[in-house]
């Protein structure tokens, strides 16, 4: 049974969970009233109590809305660390390493694909592998040109005619998070990634394509060159078995060097080393290298699905305009500059299950959105819409720029295929016009609407808190699921 | 007969306890529990054997060691196994065969992509004459 933690309310939005026993801060929900009696349901408020304990924490150990119990670090926390106290976990970034989400607009209108997604559906579910064990048979990799993925990112798959300049400016860190050395990723770690770049894989992770349903912010919608009725593309994915090996690799070793340092820990999956140690160091360069193999494989990814587009409707890439309108990591840790009691420091400020959410004027966002802000993606479900938010000044102020990053499973995967039991849950989706392929029927099962939270909920607790700004809300009309 | 394991569940994570009489059958026990997660098994044939050893600080750390090197096993050589003969465990050891084929889209059902194999909540120890262990899954 969860412990019973103590929570006092700041305002609608925002829940205190006061420093009592180890802790060396406090804790800050984000989330409404009918929200928190649901989070109290399960552990994940004591694993924000847990990450308060930890060794140079900066400001609180945060929870965004969409908090579920994670491994360790709950999923949707937010905690930053001191450059020189302060800690770095693999647990804090999870298994998957810069798993993320990007958005494509393109120049046409949903009414007027609306006959051929069933057409689009088949012909992505053909050239983007998705599920287990799905390999790309046309891309081979040499350790070397591996290697290139790991230190470049992106950016090696531009360098490879995987698209252009103006995508690589429109992701975050543009693509490469620098500092990453292959001689930190173990070779165990290169052969399960190896066969899967450029493929999806299971579980969560989704190609769709939808529309812009509604626009809330006209001004910053017009920044992102977003409108209504817009036909758009989003992929979720993330560093695939290499970003999983990544974090086995280092939690096993920093399970022993935590007991070197001498870290009091809560919970093993808590596992951290001193930011400054030389463990420490090797493991921000491995996750770095992962990371740049999450940004490389949705960088293919939208490749297929560019290369899909043209074949299907037969346009050329000009007329069919799939611009990235950008790309955000969910799970990492990041080497941040922040302004913390009117000083500013340089933090590790860990993200997991948390978007990066930059204000207007930022010097790391694209000149294009300098007036509007960083896009943040919220995905929802399949069955229902997604977000397009951007960053905030509070944001920046109270969360080092973080906010939400998804729904948030409600029903575990058994549970959700209980309620999916004797359903036809592709037909139901087809009769509200979306249209599903998925590589095995329990994905599609496990994933339904009623799986998750409202997405709605969480991305309006962040928009009344202030730390996102609503735009726009997508409309799914076509996924592929792993 | 005396249950082998059981699946305990979280909204985002899949576990198991699972039980033995020795440590040699706990282990063989958790590699059930493992490929019953993973496949439906009946579908699974013992075409093929192998050997594994792995090694690790510790009861709980070597069970972690030795679930992950199946979840190694099935994701690069995609390798689905089904029996298990735990031979040894001493001094942080653990020798061990293992039969299975491999994956067959066609004719093998998979119930869930595993990720990684977590230390969240584990634990091995001796209980009641026997041994007892918690493993969670991150899917």
């Amino acid at each position: 049974m969860p412990i019973d933690i103590e929570v006092k309310k700041l305002d609608d939005f925002r829940w205190l969970i006061p420093k009592k026993g180890k802790m060396r801060t406090e804790g800050l929900i984000y989330a409404d009233e009918k929200m928190l009696a649901v989070i109290r349901k399960d552990a994940s408020l004591e694993q924000v109590a847990n990450v308060a304990c930890l060794p140079g924490i900066v400001g609180r150990s945060m929870a965004m809305p969409d908090i579920h119990w994670g491994y360790g670090f709950p999923i949707g926390g937010v905690a930053a660390f001191d450059m020189e106290d302060g800690i770095v976990s693999p647990g804090g970034v999870g298994y998957d390493i810069n798993c993320g989400v990007r958005l494509l607009r393109s120049d046409m209108d949903a009414a007027d694909v609306k006959d051929q997604i069933p057409t689009l559906v088949g012909a992505l579910f053909r050239n983007i592998p998705c599920g287990v064990g799905s390999r790309r048979k046309d891309l081979k990799l040499s350790a070397q040109e591996m290697d290139h993925v790991l230190v470049k990112g992106a950016g090696w798959a531009v360098s490879r005619g995987y698209g252009s300049q103006e995508d690589l400016e429109h992701i975050e860190e543009r693509g490469c998070i620098a500092g990453g050395n292959p001689e930190h990723v173990s070779q165990r770690a290169c052969t399960r990634g190896k066969d899967q770049l450029g493929t999806l894989g299971s579980g969560n992770h989704f190609v769709e394509v939808g529309y812009v349903e509604e626009v809330y912010d006209e001004a910053a919608a017009r920044a992102l060159s977003l409108h209504k009725g817009q036909f758009t593309v989003m992929v979720h994915t993330g560093s695939r078995g290499l970003g999983h090996q990544v974090c086995d690799d280092y939690i096993k070793m920093l399970l022993k060097a935590s007991a070197k340092y001498k870290i009091d820990l809560p919970d093993k999956q808590l596992c951290c080393a001193p930011i400054a140690s030389k463990e420490s160091k090797q493991y921000l360069s491995a996750m770095a290298c992962a990371a740049n193999f999450a940004f490389c494989n949705r960088q293919l990814i939208t490749h297929w699905v560019r290369e899909t587009f043209q074949k299907v409707f037969q346009m050329g890439p000009r007329k069919l305009g799939l611009h990235l309108v950008y790309d955000v990591c969910h799970n990492i840790a990041k080497v941040e500059t922040h302004e913390v009691d009117g000083k500013a420091r340089k933090l590790c400020v860990h993200r997991k299950g948390a978007t990066r959410a930059f204000p207007p004027h930022s010097p790391f966002i694209p000149e294009d959105y300098k007036e509007a802000g960083q896009p943040v993606l919220i995905p929802g479900d399949m069955g229902r819409y997604s977000y397009v938010l951007v960053g905030t000044e509070t944001a920046l102020k109270e969360t080092f720029g973080s906010t939400c990053h998804g729904a948030g499973r409600m029903l575990s995967r058994r549970q959700a295929k209980k309620v999916a039991k004797g359903r036809s849950i592709i037909r139901e989706l087809e009769d509200q016009g979306i249209y599903v392929r998925g590589a095995g029927k329990g994905t599609i099962n496990e994933e339904i609407s009623e799986a998750y939270k409202d997405v709605t909920d969480v991305v309006n607790v962040v928009h009344e808190a202030g730390i996102g700004k609503k735009v726009a809300r997508l409309k799914p009309m076509g996924v592929i699921k792993g | 007969m005396p249950r082998k394991y059981e699946f305990i569940e979280h909204t985002a994570d899949l576990g198991f306890k699972v039980y033995g009489a020795s440590p040699e059958k706990l282990f063989t026990h958790a590699a059930e529990a493992f490929f019953e997660a993973l496949v439906a098994l009946e579908s699974v044939k013992e075409r093929i054997e192998r050997s594994i050893k792995v090694e690790a600080d510790g009861l709980d750390n070597l069970m972690v060691r030795w679930l992950s090197e199946l979840l190694y096993l099935y994701d690069t050589e995609m390798l689905v196994f089904k029996s298990f003969q735990v031979k040894r465990i001493e001094d942080n050891h653990l020798e061990a065969n293992a039969r299975g084929e491999v994956l067959d889209p066609a004719r093998h059902e998979i119930k869930t992509g595993i990720k990684a194999v977590t230390y969240h909540k584990l634990y091995v120890k001796e209980r009641r004459g026997g041994w007892e262990a918690q493993v969670i899954l991150d899917i």
